[in-house]
């Protein structure tokens, strides 16, 4: 039984630090949404771009690690304003289902452009760290790095959001589009910055998956899905559900996985979901 | 000031303004009245771009705004106080504030001080969230707001909409005192009683084309308001 | 139908006796397949009513098929209908409380891209009944010398699958044609504009837009057992998943969803875009893997922004102006 509960212990405490991690990376794609109203269904594209753009600074020109992870950060960043300017501006006017399907044919074209760069193999970043053992249950490091990291970078978004002129810009804009030209604010401006931000986000997601993760250019199909349905679950929009629905399916996810075969773990999360659907359409947290 | 000649605008293929004429000098205060659908709140948005003119042209002391792109307006000196408030109801007092000084952050600091020398409720509330301020205080806050970019002209849209009377005889308290600041005001607005006794001159927009204009207190006496507002 | 329509037709089932050979035969009913299940999406998509699941009901009506006879000696015919009440299920277990809530736009997208995920993920969680990832092929039932099962459903001449998926692909423009013409459409273009005042109006938006989903939820799973059968080859990621809902999406977007024949003209182009590049590249092809995901993609992008109407929608638009009496007053 001792053995038992440890490895359930081990778990849940995963489960945690998985949480820290997809909220942070819910956090942009809720930032997104909240902001500009649209839905990046590439989103985890542009994550697995900046796993490349990490995998590629450190193994084959040999930077070193933070440097390597900060270009990658920016690389995404720069990625998203880009994407925001010549992708979803054009269509910002027209029905959000077009918007979605934009970002759908990015989906396809950064996977093919990742596997033209790259080709089909597994790549690693081949950082070994020894895990951090704690009493009787071993905790992979990467882990506890990325949960740090997530709790960093969602800290650093709240200060950004509620202490600077750009910030308060962002929320304003999410609240009332039409007046901004009445502050003096470029609308378009904002929500580029809010875009880069978005993709700094996803980049720093990107840093902390490629400690821990292969790169292929379809990951993006695996994590991407569980993102969406955490942001969902959590109220469109809503960062600090996007938060507590994290830490909510990321317990689904390890604790499933523990007793059952990992994709049950995932198909248990995502039923969940369903049923929280139909329970509360607008999501945990969302404004009916 | 402020010349607006030949103005034509609209909403689509929905035509609201029809040749519409006027000025504001320098240290005037204006209202523009006239009865619903008249295109009052129109002819603000048209001045401060938030919509494009179709025909005419508006100049701010000599500089054509026509080409001019909506969000620089406010440099050239224009602060619009648009209809119904639209405050960022879930930001504070203190936010909404800055968001006015947004274009001149430099000043902010001088500029609150001002703005809650004018506006004291304000300062007493100024971490309380907007969109829970009663409507008079939320009408303070916008016309605070505006005040913030440090404007030459104010553009009022309907000042007094959804207010109880006594909270609108403040409001209009408040703009007499903005007057004697020295600001130049452009107000638009439907109840004309109260609004003629603050400002200096007034035009009479009905269905998009000026009527008449004139003295506030002329304009008054004549019978021409009653006419257009019942429709005769 | 008119005359030319039926030329058409007539002009497209001759197509097995022009003798072209085995592997040209194979893309034409490849199109025709996908051209079915592109317009199956349609129905629901063009009446607002977009859904990125659709992965969801082509994998069930795939593996259920397979399941069922390699595991119980079921007969397609069998196989075929569970195939499709399951979706059906699935689609009542989805749509019903969707559409009694109110949950539209990108919610209802997300929602139903969780559906086509937990399908894939459900088929490769089961791997030791369906062999996973690697896929899964039926039991063959044919002997030597027997080139026909009717019962097992398995041909190995060609002509016959082409005849049987022509079969089905003008039922499916049948089907679009029908709904385009009844109240039901109507209706649910009405709600796609203002659901608060079609309800009002006596409209029964649940049921009219379940009725559609189920629709287009059965039509599809059978679109994925026709797949089955005919390529003898099925894995998760092909039948089921994001990646195959989305190509849905744009195959019917790309020729026009809101046009009979869109879908199918964005069959067409997804596979001359394939074929186009294997021929213009030839061997440097497979070096250049996902080149086609590449101008997919890119398409779609600029299909988007520049022609939300698809190919077909445009033409036809222009079409139509260039015809249109001056006296019209413009809108």
């Amino acid at each position: 039984m001792e053995i038992f509960d440890i490895f359930l212990l081990e778990a849940v405490v995963n489960g945690i630090l998985l949480g820290g991690l997809l909220a942070l990376l819910s956090l942009g794609l809720n930032l997104i949404f909240g902001v500009i109203d649209v839905v990046w269904i590439c989103y985890a594209e542009l994550i697995m771009i900046g796993m490349y753009a990490v995998f590629v600074l450190h193994t084959q020109y040999g930077w070193p690690l933070l440097p390597a992870m900060a270009a990658g950060v920016g690389v995404v960043a720069a990625l998203g304003a880009a994407l925001h300017q010549f992708v979803i501006r054009p269509v910002l006017t027209a029905e959000p289902i077009n918007q979605l399907l934009v970002t759908g044919g990015m989906l396809f074209l950064l996977q093919a452009a990742a596997t033209l760069a790259f080709g089909i193999d597994f790549r690693n970043l081949g950082v070994r760290m020894t895990p951090i053992v704690v009493g009787e249950m071993s905790i992979s490091a990467p882990r506890v790095i990325a949960f740090a990291a997530a709790l960093a970078g969602v800290a650093a978004t709240w200060l950004l959001l509620t202490r600077t002129y750009v910030g308060i810009a962002i929320r304003a804009i999410s609240q009332d589009r039409a007046i901004m030209p009445l502050m003096g604010v470029n609308p378009n401006r904002v929500f580029v910055v809010t875009s880069a931000l978005g993709g700094a986000l996803a980049g720093l997601g990107a840093c902390l998956l490629v400690l821990q993760y292969d790169i292929h250019p379809a990951i993006g199909l695996t994590f991407g899905p569980i993102v969406f349905l955490i942001c969902v679950l959590g109220g469109l929009g809503n960062m600090l559900g996007g938060l507590v629905a994290s830490f909510i399916f990321a317990q689904f996810i390890s604790v499933g996985g523990f007793f059952l075969h990992i994709e049950w773990g995932y198909v248990i999360a995502f039923a969940f979901f369903i049923a929280v659907m139909f329970w509360r359409p607008q999501g945990i947290l969302g404004a009916k | 000031m402020l010349a607006v000649s030949n103005l034509s605008a609209g909403y689509g293929s929905f035509q609201a303004l029809f040749g519409v004429s006027l000025e504001v000098r320098a240290g005037e205060a204006v209202a523009v009245i006239g009865p619903n659908g008249a295109g009052k709140t129109t002819l603000l948005r048209a001045i401060s771009k938030l919509i494009d003119a179709s025909g005419g042209e508006i100049t701010m002391e000599g500089t054509r705004l026509n080409e001019l792109p909506a969000h620089e307006v406010i440099g050239r000196g224009i602060a619009h106080v648009p209809e119904n408030r639209r405050l960022f109801s879930r930001l504070t007092v203190e936010e909404n504030l800055r968001m006015g000084a947004f274009s001149s952050r430099k000043k902010f600091v001088e500029r609150l001080r001002f703005v809650y020398g004018l506006f004291p409720r304000l300062e007493e509330r100024r971490d309380q969230l907007a969109g829970t301020l009663s409507g008079g205080e939320q009408q303070m806050c916008a016309i605070a707001r505006a005040l913030m970019s440090g404007p030459k002209l104010l553009l009022l849209d309907e000042p007094s909409a959804g207010l109880a009377p006594v909270v609108v005889q403040s409001i209009f308290a408040l703009v007499k005192r903005i007057c004697a600041e020295g600001y130049t005001v452009l107000i638009v607005e439907q109840s004309v009683q109260q609004v003629l006794k603050v400002v200096d001159r007034a035009y009479l927009l009905e269905t998009g084309r000026i009527r008449s204009s004139g003295a506030a207190a002329a304009l008054a006496a004549s019978g021409e308001i009653q006419r257009s507002y019942l429709g005769l | 139908m008119k005359p030319l329509a039926w030329a058409g037709v007539a002009l497209v089932a001759a197509v097995p006796f022009t003798g072209i050979g085995n592997y040209p035969l194979h893309l034409v009913i490849m199109c025709l397949l996908w051209a079915y299940v592109y317009t199956s999406w349609s129905i629901m998509g063009r009446l607002g009513m977009v859904s990125l699941g659709h992965g969801a009901f082509l994998g069930i009506g795939a593996y259920a098929v397979v399941m069922l006879w390699n595991h119980f000696g079921l007969s397609p015919w069998i196989g075929a209908p569970v195939a499709v009440l399951m979706s059906l299920a699935l689609a009542v277990l989805i749509g019903l409380p969707c559409f009694r809530f109110r949950i539209v736009g990108h919610y209802f997208a997300l929602v139903t891209l969780a559906l086509s995920e937990v399908t894939r993920l459900v088929i490769v969680a089961l791997r030791d009944y369906t062999g996973g990832s690697l896929g899964a092929t039926p039991n063959t039932a044919l002997a030597q010398g027997n080139p026909w099962s009717l019962a097992a459903v398995q041909f190995s001449d060609k002509w016959v699958w082409f005849y049987v998926i022509l079969g089905f692909w003008l039922g499916g423009l049948w089907i679009w044609a029908r709904l385009d013409r009844s109240m039901t459409r109507l209706a649910l273009e009405a709600i796609s504009q203002e659901e608060d005042a079609a309800a009002s109006v006596g409209i029964n938006v649940t049921r009219s837009k379940l009725f559609v989903t189920l629709i287009s939820a059965a039509m599809t799973s059978v679109g994925g057992v026709l797949y089955a059968q005919y390529q003898l080859y099925i894995n998760p990621e092909t039948v089921s998943g994001i990646g195959i809902s989305l190509q849905m999406v744009f195959g019917a977007i790309a020729g026009g969803m809101f046009v009979m024949l869109g879908p199918t003209v964005g069959a067409v182009i997804t596979l001359l875009l394939q074929e186009g590049l294997r021929l213009a590249l030839g061997d440097a092809f497979k070096q250049f893997p996902a080149l086609d995901l590449a101008i997919y993609g890119l398409m779609l992008v600029l299909f988007i922004i520049y022609m939300p109407k698809g190919i077909l929608g445009a033409a036809l638009e222009w079409r139509a102006r260039r015809h249109a009496t001056p006296a019209v007053a413009p809108r």
